[in-house]
């Protein structure tokens, strides 16, 4: 059981990491997601108090 | 695209964004740690481990107490100076009822795996009442207040009982006589010879080895019973439980 | 309580419920207090008592004087939270500093403040109250305060839960005090990072509920479409210490009116989990918490949006994922299985780029406003925290290279490399945090003297570099006399030569720690003169507080 769960942690591992990092990167680099990133970009600049619209 | 539609969702539900990110944080430690739980299976049982003596339990929470971790590792790395230092590097099954683990992480005084005999238990009370009066350059800080305080061990008992409860091997008997033994240990000159020879039969059972077991008055004052007996009794026994004489590595002219 | 706390309109009942909880902790404190097995205990109790009576006390006056309104009101942010968190900030950061430089004259002239009579400031009971301090006291609070003011902008809603954020930020004090009062005491699991006992650590557990409950609740009132990302980090922080705290504090008291517990995990698999703790400690309490202070604060001080977004979702899930599984690098060559640290160290190697990756975007984002870094100390200590940040996020990785880590752990090495990351990047970012904070939450045009932030700003950089090269030097110093051989294959020295060799590096370090706390003293002086509207911050009270901040027209970036 030691055994197996062991190598397992060292090939899976990886694996998991590749899958998620590609992902994510496709997520950052989609050409759709810009405009959106633009605005949540600038959302600290913004100094609205909670009732200004 | 579907898929990256569907990050817009986890991006806007503050729920489902925490659950992803504790998915994250959780599968690399599972997957690291979970392996260790099976280790006992796999690791080499060594002869000699045994129980802490309730005195040596007392002993290693002072140890815990006055924070000696923060500057002594106990954790001999299997580099040539550390074995020839030190003694025999540490074994996986050394600290396996140590509860919490004594590894340390840094070494502003030395490695303490090994320290059991290696001084006298007079030099240590000595040094830990005054480290400079023995050792000039040392930064260590004094504890000369562990000899003037007597150790409280009303509740050694439920201590003893709790070790159990996480895995610790000890025996109802070990338990029921822990007082006794813990008495017995630091002052065996004022306690008839049977206590004494419970403590010793019932630990070198656990052990497997002969002379794993010393009771004396540690402190130099046969009076009552102080948290340095407890401390010197600790120290006397670290890493001394498992037998390395068959190993070159640990050859005495070598240290220093 | 998730209910509760979402919803708006039951805020005010919140104080009654934050009333009761406390009722009934002090009840079993006090049942705690009277069956005290240990002096430790009882003392500890009565600590609570009385911390949680005067919160009670002072809670209930302030609601007398209400009289009907609505504490609560939703149309405002909650600002006096902050402005606490912003004081506690500076309080711990002072008093952990201090006790910084005490144990450091500790370990250069062995006679300080040593009573051979009493153990309570003896350096193995010092140095615990000092990592908690400025770790979770200072740290803490910085974020606690910042995670309150930001998440409240960026979503454009007032707090969530009415009184439980005031339960998190006392009950957080609460934590602080019976945590450091307890090091003196000697009560601790001598787990590092992680000393206090079973029932302040259930304590805290609470308080952290509370505290995810409140930013998740303050999340979901949100009027803007998006999550900032800088929420991201800071909501990574609250989930993934909760795990942490819990999982590495996993202990079986010996008696429920007793102090001691004992560790479920024992030998290595302690020492794994304890370590799995440290490390990530580091990655999401003083990394990911003020990684959050970064992607607010300069873009806010410099008024330019963050240089690349997608490199911070991308900078994000990779930090998030790399960082857990980098711990076993604190246990090279120890008795844990090879497979494990090699991971360790793949991870902590392959840590650097995203590390990197962060900080490019944090300095990237003053481009095209570089004039700032001469003009505005603030901005300059918040670059600088950077450069610290990208230091020691690659000597980091270095280090977790077995062959080097075999010459560096145990020794100063490992505490000069603690400092670059604590001191330059967690202090200084966390300065120029609440050198931003203090004039706008106290609606002033500037800090009370900018003159005074350059000295600070100087002093402490000073400092720092005295701290880190002496360090090196008696690290490496250490390191290789441990493993030198003199002609007849014996080893050269003994280790208390090895002890000697780095008196006069101590001396340095501890003026350098001397530095940097007196540094801290002068920005506590200018954040006061700066609130009593003394020098140059003079007040807006004649104009609408919302323009309160600096307005400057916004450039696009990359020209």
């Amino acid at each position: 059981m030691y055994e197996m769960l062991s190598s397992f942690a060292q090939t899976g591992g990886m694996i998991y990491f590749v899958l998620l990092f590609a992902g994510v990167l496709a997520y950052a680099l989609w050409p759709r997601n810009q405009e959106k990133f633009d605005a949540a970009a600038r959302m600290p600049l913004s100094d609205k108090e909670p009732n200004d619209d | 695209m579907g898929l990256m539609n569907k990050h817009v969702v986890l991006e806007r539900h503050s729920l489902l964004l925490t659950i992803c990110i504790l998915i994250v944080v959780s599968i690399g430690g599972i997957i690291q740690m979970v392996p260790l739980m099976y280790m006992d299976n796999t690791i080499e049982r060594v002869d000699g481990m045994r129980p802490y003596t309730p005195l040596e339990l007392a002993g290693r929470d002072i140890y815990v107490r006055e924070g000696c971790y923060v500057c002594h590792s106990q954790m001999v790395r299997p580099l040539r100076d550390e074995v020839e230092r030190y003694g025999h590097y540490s074994l996986a099954a050394e600290s396996m009822y140590d509860h919490p683990f004594q590894w340390g992480s840094k070494r502003t005084g030395p490695d303490l795996a090994r320290v059991g005999g290696k001084y006298s238990a007079e030099w240590q009370v000595d040094h830990l009442k005054d480290p400079r009066s023995v050792v000039p350059e040392s930064v260590m800080p004094p504890y000369a207040f562990l000899a003037d305080k007597t150790l409280k061990f009303d509740g050694i008992k439920d201590r003893l009982k709790t070790e159990r409860l996480v895995g610790v091997p000890y025996t109802d008997e070990m338990i029921e006589n822990a007082k006794v033994h813990l008495v017995a240990q630091a002052d065996p000159d004022n306690l008839g010879y049977d206590d004494v020879d419970g403590l010793v039969e019932a630990y070198t059972a656990a052990s497997g080895r002969e002379g794993t077991v010393e009771a004396r008055d540690y402190d130099g004052d046969p009076t009552r019973i102080t948290e340095m007996d407890a401390l010197v009794a600790y120290l006397q026994m670290t890493g001394t439980l498992v037998d390395f004489s068959t190993y070159e590595a640990g050859d005495l002219k070598n240290r220093r | 309580m998730a209910n509760v706390i979402a919803r708006g309109r039951s805020d005010t009942s919140t104080v009654l419920m934050v009333g009761a909880l406390l009722g009934v902790f002090m009840i079993l404190a006090l049942l705690m207090a009277a069956g005290a097995k240990d002096t430790g205990m009882a003392v500890q109790a009565w600590t609570f008592i009385g911390l949680a009576g005067a919160f009670l006390v002072g809670m209930s006056m302030w609601a007398g004087q209400l009289l009907g309104r609505n504490p609560f009101d939703q149309s405002e942010y909650e600002n006096a939270i902050v402005k606490w968190g912003v004081a506690a900030s500076m309080f711990w950061g002072i008093a952990g500093l201090l006790v910084g430089v005490v144990i450091a004259l500790q370990l250069t002239f062995p006679h300080f403040m040593y009573f051979p009579e009493w153990g309570f400031t003896n350096f193995g009971r010092l140095r615990p109250l000092h990592t908690s301090a400025v770790i979770f006291a200072f740290g803490g609070n910085v974020l606690l305060a910042t995670s309150f003011y930001v998440v409240q902008r960026t979503c454009r809603a007032r707090l969530a839960g009415g009184m439980w954020p005031w339960f998190v930020f006392w009950g957080y004090q609460i934590f602080i005090v019976l945590a450091a009062t307890g090091y003196l005491l000697g009560i601790t699991q001598s787990k590092e990072y992680a000393e206090p006992e079973w029932y302040v650590d259930w304590w805290l557990t609470l308080v952290w509920v509370a505290y995810l409950l409140v930013f998740l609740g303050t999340i979901w009132k949100r009027k803007e479409p998006h999550i900032y990302v800088a929420n991201w980090f800071y909501l990574s922080f609250i989930v993934t210490i909760a795990m942490l705290h819990i999982v590495n504090n996993l202990s079986v008291p010996v008696s429920f009116t007793g102090s001691k517990s004992v560790q479920v995990f024992s030998g290595v698999q302690d020492a794994m989990t304890q370590w799995w703790y440290g490390h990530n400690a580091v990655g999401f309490f003083l990394t990911t918490g003020f990684l959050a202070i970064m992607y607010y604060f300069i873009p806010k001080r410099v008024n330019r949006p963050v240089y690349s977004y997608r490199l911070s979702i991308v900078h994000f899930w990779s930090l998030i994922f790399i960082y857990i599984w980098a711990g076993p690098h604190h246990l090279h060559y120890t008795a844990l299985p090879q497979w494990a640290q090699t991971l360790g160290m793949t991870f902590s190697v392959m840590l650097w780029m995203p590390s990197w990756g962060g900080m490019i975007n944090g300095v990237m984002t003053l481009s095209g406003a570089w004039d700032k870094l001469r003009t505005d100390p603030v901005v300059r200590m918040m670059v600088v925290s950077l450069a610290f940040y990208g230091m020691s996020t690659f000597e980091g990785p270095l280090m977790s290279v077995r062959a080097v880590n075999s010459l560096s752990h145990y020794t100063e090495w490992g505490i000069g490399h603690v400092h670059s990351g604590a001191l330059g990047w967690v202090g200084y970012i966390s300065f120029g945090a609440l050198y931003c904070l203090v004039p706008w939450l106290w609606k002033k045009k500037a800090l009370f003297s900018k003159s005074l932030v350059e000295w600070h700003f100087w002093v402490s950089t000073i400092g720092i570099l005295f701290y880190m090269i002496s360090m090196w030097f008696a690290g490496i110093t250490e390191g290789l006399m441990w493993r030198a051989y003199n002609e007849f294959g014996f080893l050269e020295y003994s280790f208390v030569e090895t002890v000697d060799a780095k008196h006069i590096s101590y001396m340095i370090r501890a003026l350098g720690g001397l530095l940097y706390f007196s540094g801290a003293c002068l920005m506590a002086y200018n954040l006061v003169r700066t609130v009593l509207g003394h020098g140059e911050a003079e007040s807006f009270d004649t104009i609408d507080p919302k323009y309160a901040r600096p307005h400057q027209p916004v450039l696009q970036p990359a020209e």
